[in-house]
């Protein structure tokens, strides 16, 4: 639709490329300080364009144990991969089991486990930290993948979303399907994964995210350094030092930090947006 | 649509995972809780004792227990104006261009994928009192800027850090509820002679409204939990608990102080606040099902 305006069509660029540029200033300085040495940059305002020191900066994250932590950032990055990939994976996982019970299945108490599922809507880890830190110990699962990823799969959101997906799948599929004399588990892996696809690649990328930025239950439920991720490493960087920070490697743990999940959202932009918009509906 | 009747065991068995993991760190945890919000431990940690609700007054009789939720509650709606009505303006824009207009969009919703920690100290290295380049530009107006000794500049720091965040995932909705009014309504509202303010004003605005309410119930949640990271990153709480949220005292009472009658009377509270806040929203969700 166009209504021939010319003058509010430039102004209209005008101000979203001065938004672009606003909202891309943070991560625009953190690139440029992480190419700085710690001299350069103590001497004076954070620096707009790049030093030379960029290599040197990264190369030190990433092969040597950063001080104070004693691993490299190649370990927390990997940390924050198995977590993210953990999470999103069975997340996917037990709410594709659970809506396909719930839709294709009858038996007693249907609704309730729908509903057992979703109230846990209203049980955000903040609000259950410290008695869900007791169970996860009692399990002696602190400080290992499965007590940073376990607490963190269960999902309402993802479970009411492929509910919903799947009640809407054609019902001459079903039909079809009937006929083929196909039971549970050939309808599931031939009919139903095959025709959510587009939902599944949408909440993959959500629960990606959702899982590499997590932040307090990783902080408490990995207390060694040899399963810390990448996020909650940046404290240890500008919080533990009396003096100036290392802005130049707090910086360039940033950029590694924030580079796969921009990367994701970027390549599967599609996705996301959907994603986003079912998933919160 | 029922396909198979006859099988009684398989939708337990694959019900149990989800059902497992719901009940062990869910249910369990949060009845936990609730169960600790009504008793109070002695000093060795050795036995416990019923108090009825001596420990929700004992919170609600605090005066950091307010602060911490008037803090929450400005911080709350400086986010929710200062991210939805950028995004609002964003997204209007965006949808108004013909050129550019995919460009746009990922340039503009790429930092949702910035975790809130990273967002918090990508912003207070901008407001860094020795290199920061906000704070340096504010000393040549006269603004001396020091998020760690004035509570106003670091409350303001991390609001935000947290609308910076906010506004990309506000913007999403804002254009997929724009991308949904009819063409014809405004081609038509063209005709009469409206102009695009008045179009705007007019049609837009009112249709988008389920939206905007459903964003600010987001954004509070938003604020409410997503926030520590932020926080946590860089004020602590500080100074002087100005940047001190309910989650964030929450955090301090269980686990550095760790009070366990206090905080899981706050963490009954919170939730009692967040269940008020999904029925809020499932209600909106109830609404825009009617087609």
């Amino acid at each position: 639709m166009r209504y021939s305006r010319p003058g509010l069509d430039r102004l209209t660029h005008v101000i979203l490329v001065l938004g672009v540029l606003v909202f891309g200033l943070p991560v625009w300085l953190a690139l440029t300080a992480s190419t700085h040495s710690a001299g350069a940059l103590q001497s004076g305002v954070a620096p707009l364009w790049f030093g030379d020191e960029g290599l040197a900066n990264y190369w030190q994250l990433l092969s040597e144990p950063i001080s104070g932590l004693g691993v490299s950032a190649l370990r927390l990055l990997l940390n924050s991969l198995i977590m993210a990939l953990g999470i999103a994976v069975g997340k996917i996982a037990i709410s594709l089991l659970a809506a396909y019970a719930i839709v294709f299945f009858r038996f007693p108490c249907r609704t309730l486990c729908f509903w057992l599922i979703f109230v846990t809507l209203m049980l955000p880890i903040e609000v259950r930290i410290v008695p869900t830190y007791s169970v996860v110990a009692r399990f002696g699962l602190i400080d290992t993948y499965a007590g940073m990823i376990l607490p963190l799969i269960a999902s309402a959101t993802a479970t009411f979303l492929l509910r919903q997906s799947f009640m809407s799948l054609p019902q001459e599929l079903i039909e079809a399907a009937r006929l083929d004399g196909a039971g549970p588990l050939r309808f599931l892996k031939d009919f139903v994964i095959p025709l959510s696809r587009t939902n599944l690649a949408a909440l993959f990328v959500i629960m990606f995210l959702y899982g590499w930025n997590q932040y307090l239950w990783p902080l408490l439920a990995a207390n060694s350094p040899e399963h810390a991720t990448a996020v909650i490493s940046l404290k240890n960087f500008v919080q533990a030092t009396d003096t100036l920070p290392p802005w130049q490697l707090a910086t360039a743990m940033a950029v590694l930090t924030i580079l796969p999940p921009v990367a994701v959202i970027i390549a599967f932009q599609r996705f996301f947006v959907r994603g986003l918009t079912d998933l919160d509906k | 649509m029922t396909v198979f009747e006859r099988h009684r065991l398989t939708p337990w068995l694959l019900l149990a995972p989800q059902l497992v993991i719901v009940a062990l760190f869910f249910f369990w945890p949060a009845f936990a809780s609730l169960r600790q919000a009504f008793y109070v431990q002695d000093a060795f940690g050795l036995g416990e004792r019923f108090v009825g609700l001596a420990n929700f007054e004992r919170v609600l009789a605090t005066a950091e227990y307010w602060r911490a939720a008037g803090v929450t509650l400005i911080f709350s709606i400086a986010v929710a104006a200062g991210a939805m009505g950028l995004a609002l303006l964003f997204a209007v824009l965006a949808d108004r261009v013909l050129r550019g207009s995919k460009l746009y969009r990922v340039l503009l919703t790429w930092p949702y994928a910035v975790a809130p920690a990273v967002a918090g100290l990508l912003w207070l290295f901008m407001f860094d009192p020795v290199l920061g380049v906000l704070s340096h530009g504010l000393a040549l107006i006269g603004v001396h800027w020091n998020v760690h000794l004035d509570p106003t500049q670091a409350l303001l720091l991390v609001v935000i850090a947290s609308v910076w965040q906010q506004m990309s995932y506000n913007f999403v909705f804002f254009l997929a509820g724009l991308q949904m009014i009819p063409a014809s309504l405004l081609e038509a509202a063209a005709i009469d002679g409206a102009g695009p303010f008045k179009r705007f004003a007019t049609i837009t605005l009112p249709l988008l409204s389920p939206t905007a309410f459903f964003l600010l119930v987001m954004n509070t949640v938003y604020v409410l939990f997503e926030t520590f990271a932020t926080i946590d990153n860089t004020t602590l709480g500080g100074p002087g608990g100005a940047t001190r949220t309910l989650v964030y005292k929450l955090y301090e009472d269980g686990f550095v102080a760790r009070d366990l009658g206090s905080s899981s009377a706050q963490s009954v509270l919170l939730m009692a606040l967040v269940g008020l806040l999904t029925v809020v929203q499932f209600r909106y969700i109830e609404r825009q099902v009617q087609y």
